[in-house]
């Protein structure tokens, strides 16, 4: 298996340096600047054409029978694949084998390969789309791939064999990465990744080919809402594992491979507010391009920052030097990139100005400036240690003080922003119309303040925690207006159709979001963004306390009463487990039975691992979350942790109405139904090019 | 209803709303001012890691049997007894420990480069924002005024008016 799986590799590559370079050339000979040779007919470079595409194709075929060697071997357990006997082991788990795809660098980076020749083999089915513009795209794809595949063959091999004789057992895999939601987190996180390789890579054809309009944003809107959807996931996932499993309570803790997925995230971000900006008035065509450019560079870069080593990390799962391979690459990107824009940058003109500083344009402006600073920041953050080093000698940390200190007023404002902007209107904003929607979130907003204030949370009198519980209030304060403007914005437009149609308010609101569920959705969406900050904010009252405890003895922490009921140790086929069981009193009514874990695993590997299992009681308001800490080597009775973190459930939420909500735009328009014609009467149409956006409305002289 | 009539006149001048103004951003300012800062202890455990590897924050470590966070914490208590300023046990545990064990940098020098950069940046980003839209309000006038087109009708001189319509359809297809 190991003998195909190298195969497959190899013979991948020639075929993506087939679609690459043969593609790349029909491309230059049919266009009118390129190579023009006279003697051979268009329809020839054509066919070239259409057989790199077929490579590319074929490409995603042999990609898949590589990724299945690599899965194969770890369910067979041949340990004669130094890749398998590295991160599996007999006892491992079947689901956590497959896993083993993704657990070490060679196989991670495998699978980006395996996921970009998907996206590539999607996009080169659809090609139909814009022939042109997909075979300017595929070529793209086919070079990001070809540096992959050429890593894959020369540098990080997977299915290299292990030296020496075969091992009777593998080392087994990180017990960390032994989750269930680690089988889905980091597959997520690259699908998000990899995407935005498809927008990257239309952006720079259609540049490349001077591609008149915005289609390419079009066809490439929903590549990068779901990309931007699986990043939001593969990052939100990789916080609750974090939550869940490394046991110290948070969820967030501006790791560098934190930041590098988060980075991304920002850009694409501002690229999905931006484009609009494109579309509806011609502007910031430079800014979406580089903004794109930026996206796809900051994926590369956060693959070698979780892959390299380069910056220390608790949760760089696969390090080693293949740091030199990115660098060149991405200098090779921005390269491209740089050179491309200068050779095509009078295709980029804005069509038209800003008219006013209060209006819809400006406030997206607004937003992408506070993302990209955001993003700066963070990168700044991350890289600051390696700077330092070199600067003064000495490595510096940034933690999570450092982040919070600088982001939190940056976060704050992206939340105001969130509200202002949908209030706007395009081109400029009156200032009747500015009372007129602002009044009623302000009330709310003052309303919520002084709630809030008489319900205790005071920063003045809060003496130790005053900062956090300061930025608390001002986030509960501006969360109240941004779900008002939100809610007033939907219940205006559903009383028009309410008017209109006879309808109910809920159907009305219904029907509003099925006409324009990109409008509707974005919204959803910001309430989603909404909940989230207020569960973020809930972090500012987060409570601790700790306790060694024996049968009977009790820990009291806010309204909750744990009693130890129970110490217990166990013996599993890969890991030995200590487990402490809690009942869990509310006043004096039982709640529920925790039993927070901590196991040794010793399958497998050469020196044991421990890893926590943390109990969790999650509702609404709060969250009790208890970590068996180990035992006190004097007495070896447990000692138990526990935390009580408000509002931490309302951040999954706010993720799961985020989800809702791209789903929903991604759904589309409602389209008029054709009416019965009378001269001159108005009709729904089907526009000429297929957008995949909403049917014109033209008017036909004759039926 | 007299009063009412009185505020909903008000509602609609600028004064108002600019004293508004001035009352909500004097009441932010006194919140900031107000109140004690952290307890020492837990402020500065907080501003510390933890020195055996975890890459924890000192008052976060989370394992028992870790060698350095109980000795650690001792010492921090030490330091606060002695009654040495919050710098000095900073500059205390760095000596000892090294740079790294500052959860962010605070030593002055090249360490202010990590706090001046980011409001730098938000501050030019919030600025180069407003001059930026201001400078293309100013085109945009001088183009209607050139012209005698507005900004929203104006179409870049290489595009032919092809384009332009084919532009401008696509634009009206994709309303929302």
């Amino acid at each position: 298996m190991p003998e195909f799986g190298s195969f497959c590799l190899l013979l991948a590559l020639i075929l993506t340096a087939y679609n690459f370079l043969v593609g790349g050339v029909a491309l230059w000979g049919a266009s009118p600047g390129g190579l023009r040779i006279t003697a051979i007919p268009e329809a020839r470079w054509n066919r070239l054409g259409e057989t790199a595409r077929r490579a590319g194709i074929a490409s995603f075929v042999v990609l898949c029978c590589a990724a299945f060697a690599l899965v194969w071997a770890a369910f067979t357990n041949d340990f004669s694949v130094e890749y398998i006997r590295a991160h599996s082991n007999i006892a491992l788990n079947p689901a956590y084998k497959f896993a083993a795809l993704w657990s070490g660098q060679e196989g991670s980076l495998l699978l980006w390969a395996f996921l970009l020749s998907a996206y590539g083999f999607v996009l080169r089915m659809r090609h139909r789309v814009d022939v042109r513009l997909s075979a300017f795209a595929s070529v793209i794809l086919a070079a990001v791939q070809v540096f992959f595949l050429l890593l894959l063959t020369i540098a990080a091999t997977p299915f290299s064999i292990a030296p020496g004789a075969v091992a009777a057992d593998g080392a087994g895999l990180n017990p960390l990465l032994q989750y269930p939601e680690m089988v889905i987190h980091p597959p997520m996180l690259y699908l998000g990744y990899v995407g935005f390789a498809v927008p990257f890579a239309f952006a720079l054809g259609a540049l490349m080919m001077r591609y008149p309009g915005e289609k390419w944003i079009h066809i490439t809107r929903r590549w990068t809402m779901v990309t931007w959807l699986f990043l939001t996931c593969g990052i939100f996932m990789g916080a609750h594992w974090a939550y869940s499993v490394l046991g110290w309570g948070g969820y967030w803790g501006w790791d560098p491979v934190e930041n590098a997925s988060l980075m991304p995230w920002l850009t694409g971000t501002a690229f999905l507010h931006s484009v609009m900006m494109q579309e509806k008035r011609g502007m910031m065509k430079n800014w979406n391009v580089w903004l794109i450019f930026s996206t796809f560079m900051l994926t590369v870069l956060g693959t070698l920052l979780t892959r390299s080593g380069i910056i220390s990390s608790v949760h760089a799962f696969a390090q080693s030097p293949i740091g030199a391979w990115f660098y060149t690459f991405i200098i090779l990107v921005f390269l491209v990139c740089l050179i491309t824009f200068l050779l095509r940058r009078d295709h980029l003109k804005s069509e038209n100005k800003l008219e006013s500083l209060v209006s819809r344009e400006s406030s997206f402006l607004f937003n992408n400036m506070i993302l990209l600073a955001a993003c700066i920041t963070v990168l700044w953050g991350t890289l600051f240690p390696l700077l330092s080093e070199a600067v003064t000698g000495s490595k510096v940390t940034m933690g999570a003080p450092y982040y919070n200190r600088v982001n939190i007023p940056i976060g704050l404002f992206l939340l105001f922003l969130t509200g202002l902007g949908p209030l706007l209107a395009w081109r400029s904003t009156t200032l009747r119309s500015i009372r007129r929607n602002f009044v009623l979130p302000a009330i709310f907003m003052v309303a919520t303040a002084l709630v809030l204030i008489i319900a205790g949370v005071r920063p003045w009198n809060d003496g130790d925690d005053m900062e956090s519980t300061f930025f608390s209030l001002i986030a509960f304060t501006l969360a109240a207006g941004v779900i008002t403007a939100i809610v007033e914005e939907f219940t205006r437009g559903a009383s028009v159709v309410r008017t209109q149609t006879g309808k109910n308010l809920l159907s009305s609101m219904l029907l509003l979001t099925h006409r324009n569920t990109r409008r509707y959705g974005g919204y959803i969406i910001h309430f989603g963004i909404v909940v989230m900050f207020i569960g973020i904010a809930g972090g500012a009252f987060n409570r601790a306390a700790e306790m060694e405890m024996g049968y009977g003895d009790t820990l009291a922490i806010g309204p909750y009463r744990l009693v130890c009921q129970s110490i217990t140790q166990d013996s599993k086929p890969e890991y030995d487990t200590d487990y402490a069981v809690l009942n869990v009193y509310r006043g004096n009514s039982y709640v529920t039975q925790l039993a927070p874990e901590k196991r040794t695993y010793f399958a497998g590997t050469d020196h044991e691992q421990s890893s926590t299992i943390v109990a969790l009681h999650s509702r609404a308001d709060a969250d009790l979350y208890t970590v068996f800490e180990g035992r006190n080597p004097d007495s070896g009775r447990p000692i138990i942790k526990v935390f009580l973190n408000p509002l931490i459930a309302w951040i999954w939420i706010g993720v799961a109405i985020v989800v809702a909500g791209t789903f929903i735009a991604l759904v589309p328009n409602l389209v008029r139904t054709p009416v019965r014609l009378r001269q001159g009467d108005s009709v729904a149409v089907p526009p000429a090019a297929a957008l995949g956006a909403t049917h014109v409305v033209a008017r036909v002289p004759h039926a | 209803m007299r009063s009412l009539t009185q505020l909903r006149r008000s509602l609609h001048s600028p004064i108002f709303w600019a004293r508004t103004l001035q009352i909500a951003l004097l009441c932010v300012v006194t919140v900031v001012m107000l109140g004690a800062g952290k307890s020492r202890y837990d402020r500065l455990g907080h501003e510390l890691m933890c020195s055996c590897g975890c890459a924890q924050i000192l008052l976060e470590c989370n394992h028992v049997g870790c060698p350095d966070s109980a000795r650690m914490i001792g010492e921090l208590h030490a330091q606060l007894d002695s009654g040495n300023s919050d710098t000095q046990v900073l500059q205390w545990f760095e000596a000892k420990y090294g740079a790294t064990i500052l959860a962010a940098p605070i030593r002055g020098g090249f360490d202010n480069a990590a706090w001046i950069v980011p409001a730098a940046i938000f501050i030019l980003a919030t600025l180069g924002t407003f001059g930026i839209v201001w400078l293309w309000k100013r085109r945009s006038l001088a183009l209607a005024g050139t012209a005698g087109l507005g900004g929203d009708l104006a179409v870049p001189g290489d595009l032919n008016p092809q384009d332009a319509a084919l532009r401008d359809r696509i634009r009206r297809e994709t309303e929302y």
